[in-house]
């Protein structure tokens, strides 16, 4: 297991707010404007699953448009990549947070990326499975460990059988 | 949450989303930064994927059933959360996340609760289940 890549992730008080509401957490700690000390939003703590969100970060995430690339979603034809074989390509299997101590808007960790364990397994649903782990460390500016994100993916051989 | 105002065994349940709108699909793509066409595009779906439409993130999921967890502990206070998905969310589906106090205990001279997380859809079907560990105030 080494590590693959650092990413750099500011962790904002807008973006906090936003993903919030995302996730329909209305609750004041993600974005009280009377608490502005440090943070232009206010937000002061982060949802536990706000983590993820350093994939905006990610420079080579592959499921966000990018400059030049073609895209697999639909524009004039169901996919822009022809020929895309119609998989249900890579699904979530697994997720965990770990955390060392709270994440504090305001504050740019630095994420770095390792690749976990791989295995296979058959399922009557989908066919083939096979599961990759991925681990992210979160470290703060003085290189103490934040959280640690531990993401089981699964590609299937075909779609998942909605029966 | 306080150590004295809980027990093990103790449930908690909360509507996380009634009538899921694929326009929080949409929002939560935009936050979290997964575009996945799976979640947006029902035409990429329907004529590419295979998919009878478009579903719910995983991770939407989970941050949903994360926002009982929240309301137990204070988000500052969550020190594990983790899940499987086991069954995809669509549009229209109204989930319910229940909570099981399974343990509580001290660490490193702090009192923790060990819970149980289950979401389930409004046929019963699990969706996502799973666990958290928060810091229990004095």
């Amino acid at each position: 297991m080494s590590d693959e890549k650092t990413v750099t992730f500011p962790v904002e008080g807008a973006h906090v707010m936003l993903f919030a509401r995302s996730i329909g957490d209305y609750n004041p700690a993600y974005h009280d404007p009377g608490d502005g000390e440090g943070n232009p939003m206010g937000a002061h703590a982060v949802p536990p699953t706000f983590p993820q969100a350093v994939a905006q970060f990610d420079p080579d995430y592959p499921l966000r448009i990018k400059d030049g690339e073609a895209w697999f979603g639909s524009g004039g034809s169901p996919s822009g990549i022809e020929g895309k074989p119609a998989t249900s390509g890579g699904l979530h299997a697994e997720q965990h947070f770990e955390y060392t101590r709270p994440i504090r808007p305001g504050e740019v960790l630095t994420a770095r990326y390792s690749q976990g364990e791989t295995w296979e397994k058959e399922s009557r649903r989908a066919g083939k499975l096979t599961f990759t782990e991925r681990l992210v460390d979160y470290y703060d500016r003085d290189g103490n460990h934040v959280c640690r994100a531990r993401g089981v993916g699964v590609r299937t051989e075909r779609p998942v059988d909605q029966g | 949450m306080k150590a004295s105002e809980i027990s093990v065994g103790q449930t908690f349940e909360k509507v996380v989303v009634e009538d899921l709108k694929r326009t929080q699909l949409v929002m939560y793509s935009g936050t979290s930064g997964d575009y996945n066409p799976l979640h947006t595009d029902d035409l990429y779906c329907k004529e590419a994927a295979g998919y009878p439409g478009v579903f719910a993130h995983g991770m939407l999921t989970m941050g949903m059933t994360g926002t009982l967890v929240t309301d137990l502990f204070g988000a500052e206070n969550v020190r594990k959360y983790g899940v499987r998905f086991t069954n995809q969310v669509w549009p229209g589906d109204t989930l319910t996340a229940t909570a099981t106090v399974q343990d509580i205990r001290e660490e490193d001279g702090r009192a923790v609760a060990e819970i149980g997380v289950e979401t389930k859809n409004q046929d019963g079907k699990t969706v996502v289940l799973g666990s958290a560990t928060g810091l229990l105030e004095d």
